[in-house]
């Protein structure tokens, strides 16, 4: 499945309509301890940058912005009890939401993960 | 310390650095119209220090003292007797930076302080946490329905016509912003609560349902059937204490079920005070701290495994997540809290349960005597240390006769509902241990002779 990366360190990973969105391993490494993260709600409507969660670190509370538009089809309600998740596994466990991709062009001009990792050692 | 004025070499050196001809070439902006020219007419001008306390010491000889008549005002703000050690306690010097710090954790004292006084507060109004206090119980009002919308993600508010009618225009000043629906209607002369009604408004818009209790006319009703209807529409039932000396008689509002507990702290440890400064206490259930506004203080262990506090949860303060953060109030009423705090460390649940005893058996006994008057009907079937009565006549009118002869009767609720006629007969008696039988006598006897 394609996975994409935008410059606000989320990843995006794309199975047919639906998408899975949660922050990378490089943005948990900068972040620090996460205590708490909050998702959005099953059928919340999205529009490309809006605010979608947030997560809070001990060193800091961040928005999280919806890197696509669609309607969110579930939040990761492990987060809630383990927050953690995000730390130990960014990429994987810790997704954030999922979500019924409204327009694909959205994903035109996204990084690729060679990309990503270009754009991360650049910082 | 002397306050010293600039001198005039100091004026004309600053407009010179500046390069203003005058102080009054600052102000060129400002239309010739809307400028004043001279003195403000009918002022007297400058008196000597002495000559200005005579003044106002004749001015304050005309105020009479709640202390020094029979009193039995309430209506939100209550005359309790503060032992004298309250007042030397919060003034020793431990205290005198009470206001809570930005660099919190090197006030360990201050923050211990305010840990104790969150855990008083979560455990009379009966939730699992409290903040660290609010600006008082007005606002604590509004951040609660503010909280419920937070969390609901809907934006209308129910007041129970229970809620203290400065508190409803409080919600309604700021729901004016906010764009929240408020819906509330005054209250009626009955016996009971408007639990049934409140029950009947609740639909899937509604954020919250306020009820204060014991409400404003002192009755006081069961939370459960409320809270559990509340609760099915999927919103949150917030209850307002104004008289939280009643929790050492009646059961607590979260025990009862409600979601978010706020009051007025002013009737421990605080005082009348001309109606302020006062203190706002909240609390709510663990799962919605997230969703608290203001200060909360931790309890943790240093890097050596002592017993510490921090002010913990910040990220929902001002300071940290600006304009998103849960509220704006980024501090608390320190001084009033710890006045509060002390007050009930002094008291003990022991001597609060046998100070709202003392409380309730005056204020039963009042009422039994009043009800004796012609004229004079008790309109609640329970109470605490406050109820209604309906005379027959202006209530506001006969408080004047009464206030006349240094007797201060109540709350009339005709000033309080100035556009309710039908509420004219109206009037709150709030009965504290400072009352004596002497006073019970002279408000009864002052009551059969204005309705004679």
């Amino acid at each position: 499945m394609p996975r994409y990366f935008t410059d606000e360190h989320e990843w995006i990973e794309v199975d047919g309509d639906t998408a899975t969105v949660g922050i990378t391993d490089y943005a948990q490494s900068q972040l620090g301890d996460i205590v708490f993260v909050e998702v959005p709600d099953e059928g919340a409507v999205l529009t490309k940058g809006q605010e979608a969660a947030v997560v809070e670190s001990v060193k800091a509370a961040s928005d999280v912005y919806a890197p696509i538009g669609g309607t969110v089809v579930s939040g990761n309600q492990n987060l809630e009890e383990d927050p953690a998740l995000v730390n130990s596994d960014a990429e994987g466990q810790g997704w954030f939401f999922k979500l019924t991709i409204a327009d694909k062009g959205e994903l035109d001009g996204l990084m690729d993960e060679a990309a990503y990792k270009a754009f991360v050692e650049s910082l | 310390m002397r306050y010293l004025p600039l001198t005039e070499a100091d004026r004309a050196d600053m407009l010179a650095r500046i390069g203003a001809p005058s102080v009054d070439a600052l102000f060129v902006d400002v239309p010739e119209t809307a400028r004043l020219a001279g003195p403000v007419e009918g002022l007297p001008g400058h008196a000597g220090e002495l000559a200005v306390e005579r003044h106002m010491t004749r001015l304050a000889a005309r105020n009479v003292n709640a202390g020094s008549v029979p009193f039995f005002l309430g209506a939100g703000a209550y005359r309790h007797h503060i032992p004298a050690s309250v007042d030397h306690l919060i003034q020793r010097g431990e205290y005198l930076t009470a206001y809570t710090p930005y660099q919190p954790e090197i006030a360990q004292g201050t923050l211990q302080m305010l840990f104790e006084f969150q855990t008083q507060v979560a455990r009379l109004l009966g939730c699992d946490v409290a903040n660290a206090s609010m600006y008082d119980g007005s606002t604590a009002c509004w951040e609660a329905i503010a909280m419920a919308a937070r969390i609901t993600k809907r934006k209308k508010a129910i007041l129970s016509s229970g809620l203290h009618p400065h508190y409803v225009s409080t919600v309604q000043t700021m729901a004016r912003f906010t764009g929240d629906a408020i819906v509330y209607t005054a209250p009626e002369l009955a016996a009971e609560p408007d639990t049934a009604a409140l029950i009947g408004r609740i639909d899937a818009d509604t954020s919250c349902v306020v009820v204060q209790y014991p409400d404003i006319l002192g009755r006081i009703g069961d939370l459960s059937a409320l809270a559990d209807a509340v609760h099915a529409a999927g919103a949150l039932l917030v209850a307002v204490v104004t008289e939280p000396v009643a929790l050492g008689a009646i059961r607590s509002p979260g025990a009862m079920g409600a979601d978010i507990v706020v009051g007025e702290g002013q009737s421990l440890g605080v005082g009348l005070q001309f109606g302020g400064p006062y203190l706002g206490l909240f609390a709510t259930r663990d799962k919605y701290v997230r969703q608290m506004p203001g200060r909360l203080v931790g309890e943790t262990l240093d890097a050596a495994g002592r017993r510490g506090f921090v002010l913990t949860l910040s990220t929902r303060e001002q300071h940290i997540r600006r304009e998103k953060a849960t509220s704006n109030i980024c501090t608390n009423s320190g001084l009033c809290a710890l006045a509060f705090s002390i007050h009930m460390t002094l008291l003990g649940e022991k001597g609060l349960r046998a100070l709202a005893a003392e409380n309730h058996r005056l204020a039963c006994r009042t009422a039994d005597r009043l009800a004796k008057v012609p004229g004079v009907k008790l309109v609640n079937t329970a109470f605490f240390n406050e109820f209604a009565l309906e005379i027959a006549g202006d209530a506001r009118a006969v408080v004047r006769a009464l206030a006349a002869k240094d007797v201060l009767a109540g709350v009339s609720l005709g000033r309080l509902y100035p556009d309710h006629s039908e509420l004219a007969g109206g009037l709150l008696v709030a009965v504290t241990e400072t009352v004596s039988e002497e006073d019970i006598e002279a408000l009864a006897a002052g009551l059969e002779e204005a309705l004679a």
